[in-house]
């Protein structure tokens, strides 16, 4: 094969796997959004509504207990998740580590990233059991904080490790101390930390399996932290394997909940990004 | 020298422990004066940002690099003492060589600096941006823009900006890394022009890879090579008496063939050839 046969065979498979990405992407999302749409906005107030006494079984009422359980489950979990994973971010960095240490915390931390949730689920479980609590918000939180940190974590490493050197220099040059520099860092690779948090965000508030084990499978609205609530991907499970027909069309619209939640988010982290990304030095991205 | 010597270097030899163990300076003792401006010229590789990072111990942001003897600020040690390194870094303030913001707005990296080591009221934090964006020659270019982002100015403006953010941390001595190497040759002569008004009022220790800008701007020099000091005199014998024999081909161009690029893992082995002239 000569040289240009090569190229326009490579150009094709290039060409070939990058639209398949976008297919395969554009048939779930937009699966989830036409039908999910249409069951949605013929009643949007399913989303808002609590749930009947049997909404399982007749589908009375709406998932907004599940709608809020996600929220209080997630966000503080991003919250904590966001702290520890800075933190060790920033330790990570030669200011306070070697770089063989950094190795070796990297690397847990791909092998945390790697391990299945529901692995996490049943380790939070376990020790639900052991103190003789009951599942409840609280420990869903936890469990989806533990899940996200690895994740949050990478990325927040990788991109104080790609903000410029010389950041890093001019600031002790002026006689910095590590934790301002460390700010000054964060600062510089803010696009890429906003990335990870919202990727963080993502896969906590699509995850289930962290969940069922840890917060439990409430039917009804959310009754403080130490009370059982749910999360819509759990409920899009129950929903989806319910007798009811009317249920089974709510699975779809509780997708679509889920779904433009999770899209609106990249693009508002798109759009941070790109005002923070203004202030970078060599103006990246 | 005659002059006050504001900072000196006392057989100061600084290694680097890699993968391959470096000695970047062999035992340099060197006195820097008030109120001039002193270049440090050499090949590539020859330990020069090593001697000057190593004034303000920023080279110790760098894993690996061993040091012994002593640098003296105005007699007090800068290796030997209790007194936090943040406020070492602040009497000897650094320009970097590649010219970078803070990822903040122009006002706030003049006003970096002050900030963090005092506490200033709004408009003393105005006045001292104006007076300093002023000295460095950038005001007029930049007045009606102050918040917008750092990393918007043209890379000769940044490197001014830089300037102008060391000065207002109210350094004693202020380290310049080949500031002008990264830019066009019309900025590099406007940051020229504000070194050589910025001389007058501070102590300068600028490394240098062009012979012609030392001979525009320096005066007193110091010619290292490969981690020794061979020759510091002032300007003007360096360059029209050169006393040692390396000096004088160096000086003349000759001294060229023998440099060894890449073969560091010093800071400063930048990729820049060496001088021509």
């Amino acid at each position: 094969m000569d040289r240009y046969a090569e190229q326009r065979l490579f150009g094709f498979l290039a060409r070939a796997s990058a639209a398949l990405i976008v297919a395969v992407l554009l048939l779930v999302v937009g699966v989830t959004i036409f039908r999910g749409g249409r069951v949605f906005l013929t009643d949007p107030a399913v989303a808002i509504t609590p749930p009947g006494s049997r909404y399982m079984l007749d589908g009375g009422g709406g998932f907004l207990h599940a709608v809020l359980g996600s929220l209080f489950i997630v966000v503080p979990a991003t919250v904590v998740a966001t702290t520890l994973s800075l933190s060790t971010a920033v330790f990570l960095q030669s200011d306070y580590s070697s770089e063989r240490t950094s190795d070796v915390i990297n690397m847990f931390l791909n092998v945390l990233w790697g391990t299945p949730p529901i692995v996490y689920g049943v380790f939070v479980l376990t020790v639900i059991i052991a103190v003789g609590a009951q599942t409840s918000l609280i420990f869903g939180i936890v469990a989806i904080a533990i899940f996200q940190y690895p994740i949050m974590t990478r990325y927040a490493d990788e991109a104080l490790q790609s903000a410029p050197d010389a950041v890093k220099e001019a600031s002790y040059g002026l006689g910095a101390t590590r934790f301002e520099t460390a700010r000054v860092t964060i600062r510089a690779a803010l696009p890429g930390i906003i990335a990870g948090v919202i990727m963080g965000f993502a896969r906590g508030i699509g995850d289930a399996a962290t969940v069922l084990f840890t917060a439990g499978r409430s039917t009804q609205m959310p009754g403080g932290p130490f009370e059982p609530a749910t999360t819509l991907p759990i409920l899009i499970f129950e929903q989806a394997a319910s007798f009811n027909a009317e249920v089974r069309s709510h699975a779809y619209a509780a997708s679509f909940v889920l779904i433009v939640a999770v899209l609106a988010l990249i693009i508002a982290s798109k759009l941070l990004a790109g005002r923070y990304a203004r202030f970078a030095p060599g103006g990246r991205q | 020298m005659t002059h006050d010597t504001v900072i000196r270097t006392d057989d100061l030899e600084v290694t680097y422990t890699g993968k391959r163990e470096v000695t970047a300076l062999n035992g340099v003792s060197v006195d820097f004066s008030e109120n001039k401006l002193t270049a440090i010229i050499g090949p590539s590789g020859c330990g020069k940002s090593t001697l000057l990072k190593s004034l303000n111990r920023l080279h110790e942001i760098q894993p690996n690099a061993e040091i012994t003897g002593e640098v003296y600020l105005e007699d007090d040690p800068v290796y030997e003492t209790d007194e936090p390194l943040p406020e070492i870094r602040r009497r000897v303030g650094y320009v970097p060589q590649k010219p970078t913001p803070l990822p903040v707005s122009i006002y706030n990296n003049v006003a970096y600096g002050p900030k963090i080591h005092g506490d200033y009221s709004r408009e003393e934090l105005d006045d001292i941006v104006e007076t300093q964006l002023r000295k460095v020659n950038l005001w007029s270019e930049v007045e009606d823009r102050l918040d917008s982002p750092g990393a918007e100015l043209s890379t000769g403006q940044i490197q001014r900006l830089c300037l102008a953010r060391s000065l207002a941390a109210e350094p004693d001595v202020l380290l310049c890394d080949e500031v002008t190497s990264a830019l066009d040759p019309i900025s590099a002569e406007q940051v020229e022009e504000t070194l050589a008004d910025l001389k007058e009022e501070y102590t300068i220790v600028m490394v240098t890879h062009s012979m012609e800008q030392a001979k525009r701007l320096a005066d007193d020099v110091i010619f290292l090579y490969l981690g020794d000091v061979i020759e510091t005199n002032d300007a003007r014998t360096f360059f029209e008496n050169p006393q040692n024999e390396r000096t004088q081909e160096f000086v003349e161009g000759h001294a060229a063939v023998e440099y060894d690029d890449g073969d560091d893992t010093a800071p400063d082995s930048t990729a820049d050839a060496p001088p021509a002239e």
